[in-house]
């Protein structure tokens, strides 16, 4: 029997060193290591054994079984790692070939201007009001002190639907609207964001754009308010370096009234082509509510005062962007629109 | 308005420079748009009048001429020109060699066909004039110089080329800055320099004037003063060249003496003026009143305008003979043959001048300026100023006295202003010293003062200053707005924050754009072709259009009561330029007539989102293409309104065939908890043959507005993800043809209830092994519980009933 053994152990580790695979080491195992395997079927002979050989063949037996189990092991261990550098080297890809991308939808410009401008006034507490885009001209003009006849109607050429009804020309209706929804509450904080439409169309005009109006109505509200309110905007529009000049100008539903300019984004307020060599951009209009206004929405002019502003979304839009050609953002040319 | 900055500097004394004045003027108010300045090089001194002695043909050259002239140097020149107005004995300006013209042109001696040429004969173009601005007959050829100019003079001083002008940009409550006098003391007013405004010795009420003619105003709503002065001798010549000049550098054409020298007080002082040819007045007498219905007359410009009551008009004793403020008649014009002249200066009513001007497309310098009300207070004084003007240069003679016509004198209250309340309005401590002292500065006259502040009277040219604000604003634009603080609101601390629809209108945009779409935003007006295209049936209710009365095309005539025409012009226009493969969404407003006007003062409006695809996600190197066709924007459908708080079970598509601009075959109508939201399909073959398009579109249109509220922008509550493992079954059917799909999944998920997590059809097979006219569906399942692992058994006793019900309701044959 003990010979028996060492001839199986001799036959075994030569047989062993012919295993290329996993597979073949698998059979190796069952042939001589399984339940009905050479090693099993030597052994069933132990019981014919004497008392005082059977613990010295048992431990020859372990010993066989321990050497090819171990051989098994370590053999395991080396093919599997050539399978792996194998299969690996198999699996190479070119990694150069182009990814595959999804595609991605992208906002308008105008839209992500006027959702820019919206976070920045609400982080100020504004909230943000709408209004009809067909108005009557009670709103766009009379309850903004611009009665028939105005010179300053001249400066907002309109469409009209009917002698009282028009494409609104500014956000500011929404102004008078919701100061007679909200009277006497204090403080009207509110942004206008919107479509508007004038009958001009050149390569400066479109006869629909967008505008952006702020009204801040409450007690003691301060030309100085204004500034910093604006100031802030402008900063975080632009940048935090931007500087607000203030010029005196008119408008009929503000007094005192002023036109904003900020220091041009392309020279830094060096002068250059962008901004006719002045080193500013205009940018908005704004003032004190006119007390006309204030009276005509409801609210004493003598106990509170306000201010408001409006600025045009395609201005801001093309001087944010760079874009020199305000056709561009209606023409909706995909080539156009995936740049942003 | 065009300012002369030399006639400027004769109006106020100015030490700064143009560019100085110009900030000085956009800083407080008056917006200088551009310095306008000569373009030749005014300091070379080899411009200089010459006199053509003698003018011989070229012998080379038919269209040369040889110009023998004088520049004043004591030696006769040479000169070749092209130019076919030149006569011996003009004068004319001549650039020498040295001298530099338009362009940085430099003049040179030059041999032309053989001949030597010693300087070029200049062309007001050449000069740097603008022509539109001079009489037409020199806008072509040689500026010829008038004979009184000494020869060898400089040009640039004849022509007054050294000249600086500046364009402003007057905002409407500003219109006293249409004269020169009111720009001087503007300025007067920012620096404090000296103002030398034009001295005038009063004309008398009466007198001989008032003996030869008298004035009537009959319309005295829309006429509040009249002042006429009589002129005799007159003798109609050109102005004098330093006139002409002015009115030119103004952007004004000269004409003659008389007329000069009313359009030069219009600028000097922004009072318009009108002369008429005295002998041609019927009557010799003026009647200010409204035109007659029907009545006619010819203007100036030989035109022939119908009149109707609501214009006013000058008349004679018979007939009109000038539309007030806008423009006067042909019959009573100034001509050479014109003996006397009576002279107008009027204030008319602002409103009634610009709706005559319009209603006649008539807009002129004069109506500019009524409309936007002179000064009401100086109209005799113009007249006055004119009559001196015209003596002065030897026009005419003065006929003593004059008629004014006022009957109504205007009464200004004066206005309060208190110190606390500027300073309270603009958040500054400006102390009560500078605020007088800036009032001062603007003329503004002090009735009274105490302790709170002034009762104060604005100049009479100053009509916009209305209110204590007005005031204010005058204080604070002296003040200077740079040197008012920047502070924030101390107020009501506010929450800014969006509305529940706001909110959802941002949530769809987001989601459409991380589901691959670009966000397209069109006109809100289109062309009601773009509704035949579609084809509308007549009388369908989205042809119920608002029109524009006044639009700036057919194009953009009408507004829209749907997106789709808008969107589909875009995809038309891209894959003009081969952007072939597309998918757009747009969110806007349309507009529904709904009653307006007659129960409704507004149409409604309502807010829209819809969508466009077309072409496909092409094939790359490693997948196969994928159609934007229906599929794809119905999957976009369902993302977004899961996405926007609804289940699936909550959405439904149902069959439509006649939705407007769709293909019967192809198009659904999409429910949401039963209710209609908005459709679903494939763009109509006909329609798109009309727009040019040959590749399939699919589209959808929702009415944002329709959503269900109670779930719009709000997700329900996150569902627990469940620790069971869930169990995955495929169930495949044979059905009919005409079954529809949606009906055989709504069975399955009635019949599998809650614990059906997901059904998926993951496969659509029709051909061999099935019959002709069925087709197979196969379904992939995936059971879970929330609270145990569901065994086998419970698995296969749901798919029976599933099983059972397909048989009983569809004949489904069960293939496993």
């Amino acid at each position: 029997m003990r010979e028996q053994l060492h001839l199986l152990k001799e036959k075994a580790e030569k047989e062993i060193l012919q295993c290329t695979s996993l597979n073949d080491l698998n059979d190796f195992r069952i042939k001589y290591l399984g339940k009905k395997g050479e090693l099993t079927q030597i052994l069933r002979g132990m019981g014919k054994l004497s008392a005082e050989e059977r613990p010295l063949i048992g431990q020859l037996a372990n010993e066989v079984r321990d050497s090819l189990e171990s051989k098994l092991q370590e053999l395991t261990e080396v093919i599997k790692k050539k399978e792996l550098e194998r299969s690996l080297s198999a699996e190479k890809i070119d990694i150069t070939l182009p990814g595959i991308r999804p595609e991605l939808g992208r906002q308008h410009p105008l839209s992500i201007v006027i959702e820019e401008i919206e976070e920045i006034f609400m982080g100020m507490g504004f909230t943000i009001e709408e209004g009809p885009e067909i108005e009557l001209d009670y709103y766009n003009f009379e309850a903004l002190n611009i009665p028939k006849d105005h010179p300053a109607r001249e400066m907002q050429d309109s469409f009209y639907i009917s002698p009282e009804v028009l494409l609104r020309t500014h956000t500011s209706p929404v102004q008078a609207r919701t100061m007679e929804k909200m009277r006497p509450q204090l403080p009207v904080k509110i942004i206008v964001p919107g479509k508007v439409y004038r009958r001009d169309d050149d390569a400066t005009h479109s006869p629909m754009f967008h505008q952006v109006e702020g009204l801040l109505i409450d007690k003691n509200v301060r030309f100085s308010d204004l500034k910093g309110v604006l100031l802030n905007f402008a900063r975080q529009m632009f940048g935090a370096n931007q500087k607000i000049r203030l010029r005196p100008s008119f408008f009929p539903f503000t007094e005192p009234s002023a036109e904003v300019d900020i220091s041009c984004i392309m020279c830094k307020g060096a002068g250059c082509r962008t901004c006719g060599h002045t080193g500013w951009l205009e940018i908005l209009g704004s003032g004190m509510v006119h007390p006309r206004v204030l009276e005509m929405g409801g609210y004493n002019p003598e106990e509170v005062s306000g201010f408001a502003f409006g600025m045009g979304v395609e201005r801001i839009t093309m001087l944010k962007y760079g874009i020199d050609d305000l056709r561009l953002l209606f023409e909706n040319d995909v080539r156009f629109l995936r740049q942003f | 308005m065009l300012v002369s900055w030399k006639w400027l500097n004769e109006l106020v004394e100015i030490e700064q420079t143009p560019e100085e004045i110009a900030n000085l003027l956009t800083m407080s108010g008056i917006e200088v748009e551009g310095i306008i300045s000569s373009e030749i090089d005014l300091h070379t001194q080899f411009l200089k009048v010459g006199l053509i002695e003698e003018v011989t043909k070229h012998p080379q050259a038919d269209k040369l001429v040889i110009c023998k002239l004088d520049v004043g140097d004591g030696q006769s020149r040479i000169i070749v020109t092209g130019a076919s107005n030149v006569q011996a004995g003009q004068k004319v300006p001549v650039a020498l060699p040295g001298a530099v013209l338009v362009g940085g042109k430099m003049i040179k001696p030059a041999v032309l066909r053989g001949v030597a040429s010693d300087g070029m004969l200049c062309s007001a173009d050449e000069l740097g004039i603008e022509v539109d601005k001079i009489p037409p007959e020199q806008r072509t050829g040689i500026y010829i110089l008038p004979d009184d100019v000494a020869i060898g003079a400089d040009v640039v001083k004849v022509l007054n080329l050294d000249d600086v002008v500046l364009e402003l940009g007057l905002t409407p409550n500003r219109a006293d800055c249409l004269g020169m006098v009111n720009v001087a003391r503007e300025i007067a007013a920012l620096t404090g320099g000296k103002l030398h405004l034009p001295q005038v010795e009063d004309s008398v009420e009466g007198g001989e004037c008032a003996k030869l003619t008298r004035v009537d105003i009959e319309a005295k709503d829309l006429c509040q003063r009249y002042v006429a002065r009589l002129i005799k001798d007159i003798k109609i010549t050109p102005s004098p060249l330093w006139l002409q000049q002015r009115l030119m550098a103004v952007g004004v054409r000269p004409i003659n003496n008389v007329v000069d020298v009313t359009n030069y007080i219009m600028m000097e002082t922004g009072q318009p003026l009108h002369a008429f040819d005295y002998d041609c007045l019927k009557g010799k007498r003026i009647v200010v009143r409204r035109a007659n219905e029907g009545e006619e007359i010819v203007t100036l410009d030989g035109q022939l305008r119908k009149l109707n009551p609501e214009m006013l008009v000058i008349a004679d004793e018979e007939r009109a003979v000038g539309i007030a403020g806008v423009m006067g008649g042909l019959d009573t014009e100034v001509t050479a043959s014109t003996k006397t002249i009576l002279l107008e200066s009027a204030y008319f009513h602002g409103p009634s001048i610009r709706r005559t001007s319009y209603a006649l497309g008539l807009r002129s310098e004069a109506s500019m300026r009524f409309e936007k009300a002179v000064d009401l207070e100086q109209a005799r004084f113009v007249a006055d100023r004119t009559v001196q003007l015209l003596v002065e240069i030897g026009a005419g003679t003065p006929v003593d006295g004059c008629v004014d016509c006022y009957p109504v004198r205007e009464e200004k209250q004066p206005i309060k202003l208190r110190i606390k309340r500027v300073n309270q309005i603009l958040g500054t401590d400006i102390s009560p010293e500078t605020m007088e002292e800036i009032l001062k500065s603007l003329r503004i006259k002090i009735v009274e003062k105490n302790e709170e502040g002034w009762l104060l009277l604005p100049p009479t040219y100053r009509r916009d200053i209305e209110l204590e604000v007005d005031f204010i604003e005058e204080i604070a634009r002296l003040y200077d707005y740079e040197k008012i603080p920047t502070t924030l609101p101390e107020g009501t601390t506010t929450q800014g924050m969006r509305t529940a629809e706001q909110k959802l209108c941002k949530k769809i945009r987001k989601t459409m754009v991380a589901q691959g779409l670009m966000e397209v935003i069109t006109y809100s007006f289109i062309n009601p072709q773009q509704l035949d295209d579609l084809g509308l049936p007549d009388g369908h209710p989205l042809r119920e259009t608002i029109a524009i009365q006044n639009p700036l095309s057919e194009e953009q005539s009408v507004m829209r009561t749907t997106l789709l025409p808008g969107l589909l012009a875009i995809v038309q226009k891209n894959i003009n330029k081969q952007n072939k493969n597309l998918k757009l969404f747009e969110m806007g407003k349309v507009f529904y007539v709904n009653g307006f006007p007659t129960e409704k003062r507004l149409p409604t409006e309502k807010l829209f989102l819809a969508a466009v695809s077309t072409g496909e996600k092409e094939k790359s190197w490693a997948y196969q293409a994928e159609k934007y066709d229906f599929y794809y924007l119905k999957g976009v459908v369902e993302n977004l309104l899961e996405v926007i708080g609804y289940t699936l079970n909550e959405v439904s598509f149902e069959n439509a065939d006649n939705l407007p601009g769709l293909h019967p075959g192809r198009s659904a109508i999409i429910k949401v908890k039963g209710k209609e939201i908005g459709v679903l399909g494939e763009v109509h073959p006909l329609t798109l043959e009309k727009l040019g398009i040959d590749q399939k579109v699919a589209m959808f249109n929702i009415n944002v507005e329709s959503l269900p509220i109670e779930n719009r922008g709000h997700k329900m509550l996150v569902v627990p993800v469940t620790k069971y493992p869930a169990v995955r079954r495929d169930l495949a059917i044979v059905v009919p043809e005409e079954v529809n799909t949606g009906a055989v999944e709504a069975l399955i998920r009635k019949k599998a209830g809650s614990r059906l997590k997901e059904l998926r059809l993951f496969d659509l097979y029709r051909g061999e092994q099935i019959q002709e006219g069925y087709k197979s569906l196969a379904f992939s399942l995936t059971w879970q519980a929330p609270d145990k692992t569901l065994t086998d058994d419970e698995v296969k006793e749901l798919h029976q009933k599933i099983d059972q019900a397909l048989q009983k309701e569809f004949g489904a044959d069960l293939r496993r």
